[in-house]
């Protein structure tokens, strides 16, 4: 097994027009998703949701910034950390990510020798 | 008496033909596609030696992957104590891991005792190379350098980048492949029609490049064309029940068995429509005609096999006049339905302009150019096309414009002589 983040980038505007049952739409895709995931004998190890782009600060050195570190439409906005066999298990989960406003990047996590 | 001619020949001999199989083999034991690589480089090279020593071995390909599978063992034995420091695919024993390059391989060990059987594990490594997660230039560059086994030098030589360029391609394909965990396996049957379409694509791509070659002085070249048709010949074999490989196997035949006719002596471009059918290879094209009957039998057919029988409808026309354009269109149109692609659309265009004439063909074209003008708005077929309806109906300034616009666009050099040919012609008139 490896681990592997699957990065959510999604236009934030969409969320920001998005009705209360549109919210609690995403909410329940999020939910179906996890228990997808463990059916399917993957695993969850974390991941959140963030806060906006708008209550982002960016550090560069000793220069602080107001906004992210990259202005996207689309924008960094959750993630998950899985498990998975391989790189065709992950897209597979990373596949069945609500993600309607965007889409998901995966990403292998580094692991690095022991010492 | 072996003579050194002799095993040179020999050796080239099994690298053209067992390259693949004897690193394939080489990838389940080393867990590694360097390693495996390093490996299999080693068994040819200790070939020399043994060969010349003891004679040719009955079954070369069996010998080099021998050889190449007891030198990873080997390099694995020697590094057991580094095991855990080493960026391996699989760890040792790790059977829980049953889709990974360790797959039906329980410990090394066992698989030494295996040796005699010889699994073909050619399939994995070209599913492995034409992954979806790695860049289509990437799959090409990596299934010529590890299926076909052709040197950087030559992948880089074939498009035209330079030879750090085409290194650095291939080493970072390969670093995704182990970090990413992409893994050595053929895939299961449902996701199979789209990985196959990957393959499929990227062996057509060399084929493609080598035909047309698509920058340089020389319209083909032969050595990508004659890969690019063993390596569909190996997966015809391995896949015989997939129509699609034999359609694009079909394709490449009867595309391929026009080439001697494609350019004139003066290396000068010659249109389908000017080529000596009689030069024809009509061997090549009754073997590819026979595969796309077959494969259009059982079922919807796929885009290869669609274009191999528009290939095999040029292919079996007497002269270019005789060709059954209506059949054509009929086929343009189903390819239109599985591959709705602006440049499948523009050949439609072509065969509506000699089946109805090139005032209807202006028209089709007009038509796509409102619909698909931006995607094919830097592809030099466009105005060409346009350019020769324009000159089919006399009317010289709009069609010079017009091949003066795909002269803008072309970057084949034989291509770009026939076109400022065919404007010459206009302007002389």
């Amino acid at each position: 097994m490896a681990q592997y983040v699957i990065l959510i980038y999604e236009n934030e505007s969409d969320y920001a027009t998005l009705s209360p049952e549109g919210y609690s739409q995403v909410m329940d895709a999020h939910n179906r998703f996890a228990e997808e995931v463990v059916a399917r004998g993957g695993k969850i190890a974390g991941g959140n949701a963030l806060k906006g782009t708008e209550t982002a600060t960016s550090i560069r050195g000793d220069v602080v910034t107001d906004g992210p570190f990259v202005e996207t439409k689309e924008a960094l906005g959750g993630f998950y950390l899985i498990e998975a066999d391989d790189l065709d298990q992950a897209i597979k989960i990373a596949g069945m990510v609500p993600a309607q406003f965007g889409g998901v990047e995966v990403r292998p996590v580094a692991v690095f020798p022991e010492g | 008496m072996t003579t050194a001619d002799d095993i040179n020949r020999a050796l080239a001999d099994a690298h053209r033909h067992e390259w693949a199989k004897v690193l394939a083999a080489t990838v389940r034991v080393a867990g590694d596609l360097d390693l495996a690589q390093e490996c299999a480089q080693d068994a040819y090279l200790s070939a020399l030696e043994t060969w010349g020593r003891d004679g040719i071995p009955r079954n070369p390909g069996a010998w080099l992957t021998t050889a190449a599978r007891r030198k990873a063992l080997d390099t694995h034995r020697r590094a057991a104590a580094l095991r855990a420091r080493l960026p391996l695919l699989i760890e040792s024993g790790d059977t829980s891991h049953p889709r990974g390059y360790g797959n039906g391989s329980p410990s090394p060990e066992t698989q030494l005792t295996e040796m005699d059987e010889i699994p073909d594990d050619r399939l994995r490594l070209v599913f492995t190379c034409c992954h979806p997660a790695l860049a289509r230039e990437a799959q090409v560059a990596l299934t010529l350098r590890l299926v076909c086994g052709l040197t950087t030098e030559q992948i880089a030589h074939a498009f035209l980048v330079s030879e750090s360029t085409m290194a650095a391609r291939v080493t970072r394909a390969k670093k995704k492949i182990s970090a990413a965990r992409i893994p050595y396996r053929v895939p299961d049957a449902h996701e199979l029609p789209e990985r196959l379409d990957a393959v499929l694509t990227a062996v057509h791509l060399v084929f493609t490049t080598g035909h047309t070659a698509p920058t340089g002085d020389a319209l083909v070249r032969p050595d990508l064309v004659d890969r690019a048709i063993e390596l569909c010949r190996v997966l015809a074999v391995l896949m015989p029940d997939e129509r699609e490989v034999r359609g694009l196997l079909a394709l490449m035949l009867i595309t391929d068995a026009r080439r001697a006719t494609r350019v004139d002596d003066a290396g000068q471009l010659v249109l389908l429509e000017d080529q000596d059918r009689s030069r024809w290879d009509r061997p090549a094209i009754e073997q590819g005609r026979a595969m796309v009957l077959d494969a259009l039998r059982g079922g919807r057919p796929g885009r290869f096999v669609i274009q191999a029988a528009i290939a095999a409808l040029h292919a079996e026309a007497p002269t270019f006049a005789d060709t059954n354009w209506g059949l054509a269109v009929e086929l343009y149109d189903l390819l239109l339905t599985v591959w709705p692609s602006p440049v499948v659309a523009l050949n439609r265009v072509v065969a509506v302009g000699f089946r109805s004439g090139p005032e209807a063909g202006l028209v089709a074209l007009d038509e796509l150019e409102e619909e698909a003008g931006r995607t094919l708005s830097v592809y030099h077929y466009l105005p060409a096309t346009r350019a020769d309806f324009l000159r089919r109906l006399g009317r010289d300034e709009a069609s010079a414009a017009s091949y003066r616009q795909a002269l803008a666009l072309v970057e084949n050099d034989a291509e770009r002589a026939f076109l400022e040919r065919r404007l010459a012609a206009l302007l002389k008139s």
